[in-house]
């Protein structure tokens, strides 16, 4: 019997969900493969009986630690997609401003008619099996992740910076470019995507586990950036990181 | 007429992120919403604070499926702020991105979303057992539009190389005319699509609305140009606030937004209604073959449209690239000195027009941002459709109504979760 997999999406773009219907290549043997019995984005059927659950999006309602701790009870295997899910993505950044005002800002005078909280990644409520990393995902991992959730294994991810990927792919140093960079302690896993289009990475894809921040903090100062600046930056996508980890 | 109570109640459950709901009294419509209850966001407040440099990558972050639109309706925000005139070879290469993101959504929506409807499945997955060329052609033609987009942008959902007065890394001229041999072959698989909605039949149903689009000068407006009402007014970009007004309704998460009448209508019906003569004759001859003609009132067309524009993005791509190949592909400087002000950036989005207007101070970091979304603007639209239609489905099952709903609200290709497979139906009859 194939597996049966649910993809669920709370506060988010979708544009993980979208990634799994951008699978061009993959999509219909993946199909053979497993049974999508909720995945709204992309079909009618609303089934609870999933072995699989799928999720994009962070928590940043209360409904929302409800249904996902439902989704918990039901799945065997819980897998965070994208940076929303693993890490809060980059709506982590709403959480420095005040909410009160943070919704006057966009609602007015109407604004309490929206319920919202501090937004927190999947991990902060569940216990979460596996990540697959990234803003958005990248599709290969995707596909190594649910390729070895069904055969019971460890997916191959990397636990090394995005430095080892640049330098594979042979790029000039996006330093020497001028540019700032967080690829020296953000996992790699995306083909060090952006330092290759000659951008430097913001580290959607998260630390890696053991990071060396104090190093590299002293990089981006050497490069002319200040306390503040790293800081407000590294927040764009590793806030909750900050949140959890000990205070320098 | 007594008057029906519906309590508005923010959303509990997550499956529907847009609930429809229609009550009918002695047979009087007496309420039609469609209430998007997608969790708020507050992009505007994080957008506040942040250097223009991050500015377009954080609000391609609104939407995985029109990445692209909110990258360059952010660009050209920024870059109005500024002062700053892009090169030509820009404005190509960003013509072309944006032809790329117009196919996928496109394609998405009408076969992955609109089609299942047709064929009568819940999902285009079993569409890959019973018509399995069909499938096979939509991820053939999706692929094509997301390639484009990784040629250009780095890759389509948030594109990594678009940057204010440019692109970080131009691509090369060789991965260029492979693309254009990719259109080249795209050319059969979207005559048979045209073909395909040829033989598909959509309710006959027309109510006149205001259309508002971009306004074209010399070309199919997508990535600039002034406002254009089909009421015969033209606004400029800068005060697309004396054209449109937000306001907040209870009901949504999506604030509501009205021109001169109650509301109006943006997205690919809109644009063709009030630039078709622009379209590439390809795209013309498609509309011909698939019965579309300007102007058009029935909202079940817009995929229709979504199809012709999707022949004229695949036609004007190759005209697009083979520009860029004659004047040849080179790194330019990307010179940005940020100014105090405000700008203004408007792009036609897959589903319309889309606004990102910002205030900078003179470091460069946004102090006020505001964004207006498509399917905010199609809402009131939307809702008066639903108004309209119901007279006369009311000899009709209460499925046979829901069928027809449905398909209504998902013509537009509401971009509220990006698919409209999350609508749950409330019919009160009284």
């Amino acid at each position: 019997m194939k597996p049966k997999v649910a993809v669920f999406a709370f506060t988010s773009c979708e544009g993980c969900s979208l990634v799994i219907l951008s699978l061009e290549d993959a999509l219909l043997d993946i199909l053979g493969q497993v049974e999508f019995v909720n995945f709204r984005e992309a079909i009618d059927d609303k089934r609870d009986d999933y072995d699989i659950a799928i999720i994009d999006g962070a928590i940043t309602r209360e409904h929302e630690i409800e249904e996902l701790k439902k989704i918990r009870g039901k799945a065997r295997v819980l897998v965070a997609m994208g940076a929303c899910a693993v890490q809060g993505g980059l709506y982590f950044l709403k959480n420095y401003h005040d909410p009160k005002s943070t919704a006057e800002y966009v609602y007015g005078d109407k604004s309490e008619y929206y319920d919202t909280m501090p937004v927190r990644p999947l991990s902060h409520y569940v216990k979460v099996d596996q990540n697959i990393y990234g803003c958005p995902i990248d599709k290969s991992e995707f596909v190594e992740v649910l390729r070895s959730v069904m055969l019971g294994k460890r997916p191959d991810i990397p636990d090394y910076p995005i430095c080892n990927e640049c330098r594979m792919a042979e790029n000039i140093c996006v330093f020497e470019r001028g540019l700032k960079c967080f690829g020296p302690v953000t996992r790699a896993g995306c083909g060090a995507i952006c330092p290759t289009h000659h951008t430097g990475c913001c580290g959607c894809r998260g630390f890696v586990d053991k990071p060396f921040i104090e190093s590299h903090r002293r990089i981006l100062k050497e490069h002319g950036m200040t306390d503040d600046q790293i800081t407000a930056w590294s927040r764009e996508f590793n806030g909750y990181w900050e949140e959890t980890h000990e205070k320098r | 007429m007594k008057n029906v109570d519906i309590k508005v109640e923010h959303v509990t459950r997550i499956e529907g992120h847009g609930n429809i709901v229609v009550s009918v009294r002695d047979g009087q419509v007496v309420d039609a919403r469609l209430d998007i209850v997608e969790s708020p966001r507050y992009f505007e407040v994080m957008l506040k604070g942040r250097p223009f440099t991050d500015a377009s990558w954080i609000s391609s972050r609104i939407c995985g499926i029109c990445a692209v639109a909110h990258s360059t309706s952010s660009l050209r925000a920024t870059e109005d702020a500024f002062g700053i005139v892009p090169s030509e070879q820009t404005l190509l290469l960003r013509k072309l991105i944006f032809h790329g993101e117009i196919i996928q959504s496109h394609i998405l929506h009408v076969y992955f979303l609109v089609a299942p409807d047709l064929f009568g499945a819940g999902s285009v997955i079993p569409l890959a057992g019973t018509h399995g060329e069909v499938v096979k052609r939509a991820l053939r033609l999706k692929k094509l539009g997301n390639d484009i987009c990784a040629v250009v942008g780095g890759r389509h959902i948030h594109p990594v190389s678009m940057a204010v007065n440019g692109f970080t890394k131009v691509p090369e001229a060789d991965s260029l005319k492979n693309m254009r041999t990719q259109l080249i072959e795209s050319r059969h698989d979207m005559d048979t699509t045209v073909e395909l909605f040829k033989g598909l039949s959509f309710p006959d149903f027309n109510r006149e609305t205001e259309y508002i689009s971009l306004k074209g000068e010399k070309e199919y407006p997508f990535y600039s140009g002034n406002i254009q009402s089909s009421d015969g007014y033209v606004t400029a970009c800068r005060d697309y606030r004396q054209a449109i007004k937000e306001t907040v309704i209870p009901t949504s998460t999506a604030k509501h937004v009205s021109a001169r009448r109650t509301s109006f209508m943006v997205g690919a019906l809109s644009r063709f209604n009030n630039n078709h003569r622009f379209l590439h004759p390809k795209a013309q001859e498609a509309a011909g073959a698939l019965g579309l003609k300007a102007p058009c009132h029935n909202p079940f067309m817009i995929n229709i449209a979504q199809v012709v524009e999707t022949v004229h993005c695949i036609e004007d791509a190759i005209v697009l690239i083979d520009e860029l190949l004659s004047r040849g592909l080179k790194d330019e400087g990307r010179e940005v000195t940020p100014a105090r002000g405000r700008g203004v950036g408007i792009v036609e989005a897959p589903r319309g027009a889309l606004f990102h207007d910002y205030t900078y101070n003179e470091a460069g970091f946004i102090t006020d941002a505001n964004c207006i979304i498509p399917t905010g603007q199609n809402l009131a639209n939307i809702e008066d459709d639903m108004r309209a239609i119901m007279p006369a489905l009311l000899d009709k099952s209460e499925d046979e109504m829901t069928r027809v709903l449905k398909m209504l609200v998902r013509a537009y290709d509401p971009c509220i979760s990006c698919s409209t497979h999350d609508i749950e139906i409330e019919i009160r009859r009284i």
